[in-house]
C-alpha cells in the first residue's frame, strides 16, 4: 500500500488529502500535525472574536473526515527532517516515517522583528492560530488598550474583530497606507477612513523602534501606552524542511504548476510554497486560502499518480470592514509598463480595473462587489477583452458583453 | 445531474423567476405577504441589455471554484452534484462572490451568502423559476 504523508494540517493538507481521494481511496496517508486541532479555518480567528462564529463552526470539515478519507492524524509532533536518499521523514520523537510521496503544507509563521526590550512586555500575541487567538481573548477587557504593529490583512483583521471587546485600538505601520500588500494609496485611504469612522486610531508611515513595558517607543519619537500588544508584522513561508533536504528555496519553496518541488517525490502547496502567479508572470508566494485548496488539491492527484496542474493562480482577495467590502485581484501595471486603467470613484466606493496587452491583468473595487467574479474569470482564463464588449463590461459585470456562444456554453442554454 | 438551463431566445426578461425565486426560499405561505413592499434576493438574477435578456444561477460546475475558496467551509458539494451553503458557516466574507464566474453567488438579506440550490430543500421541491417561467426559457434536466 502506497504511504503519503502531509506535513501540515491547513486547508492546504485538506486539499491534498480530497486530492488523494479523488483518484484512488487505497493508500495510506499520514498527516503530521503540529497544532493539536483537526483542520479549521484559519482566516475566521477574527470573525470568532468578533462573535460571528464559534471553534465548532470553525471546523473545515465534518468530524469524520480524516477517518473516512484513510488517514492517520500525529498531533503535536512536527517534521524535523525528510530524508530524500532513504524516503523517510523524522518526526519531533525521533520516529521516522517511509514515504511514496510527501506534500509539504507546513503553512508559514509570524515574522516577529527584533524589536528591542519585547521581553519586557508582558501581554504580546500573535495572531495566526487557535491558540494565539484564545490567549489574546484572555487578556481582552473593556479599559485595555490595544497596539497592533502591521496594518496588513491580519492586523486589520484583529482590530475589527475586538474593536467592541477593549477600550482602544492603534494600529502601526511602517507603510505609508494600510493594505500596502493589496491596495494603492487612494484605495487604502477609503479602507482607512472606514476603520477611523470606527474608532480605530493609526500611525502609519511610523514603527515601534522599541519597547519598555507598557509603553512603545516609535520611530517618530511618540511614544504609545498600551495594555494588550498584537504583532502581526507579517508572516514567513515555511521552507526549511525542503532547504536542508536541499530543494530549491525562494520566499516559498519553489514549486511548478504540477506542484513538484526540486525533490523527487516532495510536493509542497499553501502558505510555504511559492509558484506561478500568471496574472504577474513570475513566481510568488500567495498565501490565500483558495490558493492552498488548490495547490493542495492538484498536488495531492499529481501524488496518487494521476495528472492535474494548476497554472491560473493570482492573487485574490476579499475583504471587509464593519460592513465596507473590498475586493482585489491580479496584478496592477502602470501606463510606465503599458497599463490601462478604468476608473469609477464615488464617495466611499472605487472600481479600479487594470489591463495590458489587451487582456484583464487585475482589479481593486470597494463597495459595489457584485458579480466581481465575472471581472476575476476574466483574468484568469485569459479572456481576450477584445472577444467582448468591455465598454459594458468595465461598467458592470454581467454576462451580457460575452458572446452569446461564450454565454449559451456557460448557461447551458441551446443556440 | 439535473441542472437548471436559460435558453435567451425565449427569456421575456419579465423577472418573474426572481420572484417565484424568492417566495419559494421565504418559508412563507403567502406570496403576497412574503414579498409585496420588500426588498426582494432571489438566487436567480435576469441580466437585460434592452436586446437580450437570460437569467443567470448556479451552474453547479464541475469545478466549483466558490466550494475551492471558501475560507469557512461553508460551501460544498454534495454526492448529488449540488452545491449548497451552510448559512450558519458562512460569515459573509464574499470570496465565493470574488471567484464566481458567473455572478451567480450573492449576498442575503442578513449578510450571509445564498445560492441556487435547486429548490431541493425548500417547500417546491423543484425550481420554482422553471415552474413559474411563463415561455419555458428555464429547463430543469440532465444534459
Amino acid at each position: 500500500m502506497k504511504e503519503y504523508i502531509i506535513i501540515g494540517n491547513g486547508v492546504a493538507a485538506a486539499g491534498c488529502i480530497e486530492g488523494i481521494r479523488s483518484v484512488e481511496k487505497d493508500s495510506h496517508i499520514t498527516v503530521i500535525s503540529e497544532e493539536n486541532r483537526p483542520v479549521y479555518c484559519r482566516p475566521l480567528i477574527s470573525y470568532y472574536l468578533e462573535g460571528k462564529t464559534d471553534l465548532e463552526k470553525m471546523k473545515y470539515r465534518p468530524d469524520s473526515f480524516y477517518e473516512e478519507n484513510g488517514c492517520s492524524v500525529i498531533y503535536g509532533q512536527k517534521a524535523e527532517k525528510i530524508n530524500t536518499e532513504a524516503k523517510k521523514v523524522t518526526l519531533t520523537d525521533g520516529s521516522e516515517l517511509p514515504y511514496d510521496a510527501v506534500c509539504v503544507a507546513a503553512g508559514s509563521s509570524p515574522f516577529v522583528p527584533p524589536f528591542e526590550g519585547l521581553d519586557t512586555v508582558e501581554k504580546k500575541f500573535s495572531f495566526m492560530t487557535i491558540d494565539d487567538t484564545l490567549a489574546l481573548e484572555a487578556s481582552l477587557s473593556k479599559d485595555a488598550r490595544v497596539l497592533i504593529v502591521g496594518a496588513g490583512l491580519i492586523g486589520l483583521k484583529c482590530a475589527e474583530g475586538i474593536a467592541d471587546r477593549v477600550k482602544s485600538i492603534t494600529v502601526c505601520d511602517l507603510a505609508t497606507r494600510v493594505l500596502s500588500s493589496i491596495m494603492d494609496d487612494e484605495c487604502a485611504a477609503i479602507m482607512q477612513r472606514k476603520l477611523e469612522s470606527c474608532g480605530i486610531s493609526f500611525l502609519l508611515g511610523d514603527s515601534a523602534a522599541s519597547f519598555e513595558g507598557n509603553v512603545a517607543h516609535m520611530k517618530s519619537g511618540v511614544s504609545v501606552e498600551f495594555d494588550v500588544l498584537v504583532l502581526a508584522v507579517g508572516v514567513r513561508a515555511n521552507t526549511s524542511l525542503v532547504k536542508e533536504a536541499g530543494g530549491e528555496v525562494n520566499r516559498g519553496i519553489v514549486v511548478n504548476n504540477r506542484m513538484e518541488t526540486s525533490l523527487d517525490s516532495i510536493y509542497a502547496a499553501g502558505d510555504c510554497s511559492e509558484g506561478f502567479d500568471m496574472s504577474f508572470g513570475q513566481n510568488r508566494v500567495l498565501a490565500i486560502l483558495p490558493n492552498a485548496y488548490m495547490q493542495g488539491h492538484c498536488a495531492g492527484v499529481n501524488m496518487a499518480g494521476s495528472e492535474a496542474v494548476f497554472d491560473n493562480a493570482i492573487p485574490m482577495n476579499s475583504i471587509g470592514f464593519f460592513g465596507l467590502h473590498a475586493m482585489t485581484a491580479g496584478s496592477y501595471f502602470g501606463s510606465e509598463s503599458g497599463g490601462e486603467l478604468y476608473e469609477e470613484k464615488g464617495e466611499n466606493s472605487i472600481k479600479r480595473l487594470f489591463s495590458k496587452d489587451g487582456y484583464l491583468t487585475g482589479f481593486m473595487i470597494i463597495g459595489d462587489v457584485k458579480c466581481a467574479g465575472i471581472y476575476t474569470s476574466l483574468i484568469r482564463e485569459q479572456i481576450p477583452l477584445d472577444s467582448v464588449d468591455y465598454g459594458l463590461l468595465k461598467k458592470n459585470p454581467s454576462l451580457a458583453p460575452f458572446s452569446q456562444t461564450y454565454r449559451s456554453n456557460k448557461l447551458g442554454g441551446v443556440l | 445531474m439535473k441542472k437548471v438551463y436559460a435558453d435567451e431566445r425565449w427569456c421575456l426578461g419579465c423577472h418573474l423567476c426572481e420572484y417565484n425565486c424568492a417566495f419559494a426560499n421565504s418559508g412563507m405561505k403567502d406570496m403576497v405577504k412574503a414579498l409585496k413592499d420588500k426588498t426582494i434576493y432571489p438566487r436567480i438574477r435576469v441580466e437585460d441589455t434592452g436586446k437580450i435578456t437570460y437569467a443567470v444561477n448556479c451552474r453547479h460546475c464541475d469545478d466549483p471554484l466558490c466550494v475551492k475558496s471558501c475560507i469557512s467551509g461553508a460551501l460544498s458539494r454534495g454526492e448529488d452534484g449540488v452545491m449548497r451553503i451552510d448559512h450558519n458557516k458562512c460569515v459573509g466574507c464574499l470570496t465565493c462572490i470574488l471567484v464566481c464566474p458567473y455572478g451567480a453567488v450573492s449576498q442575503g438579506e442578513n449578510g450571509v451568502v445564498q445560492k441556487c440550490e435547486l429548490c431541493l430543500a425548500n417547500s417546491c421541491g423543484s425550481p420554482a423559476c422553471v415552474e413559474g417561467c411563463p415561455n419555458k426559457a428555464l429547463i430543469y434536466e440532465e444534459k
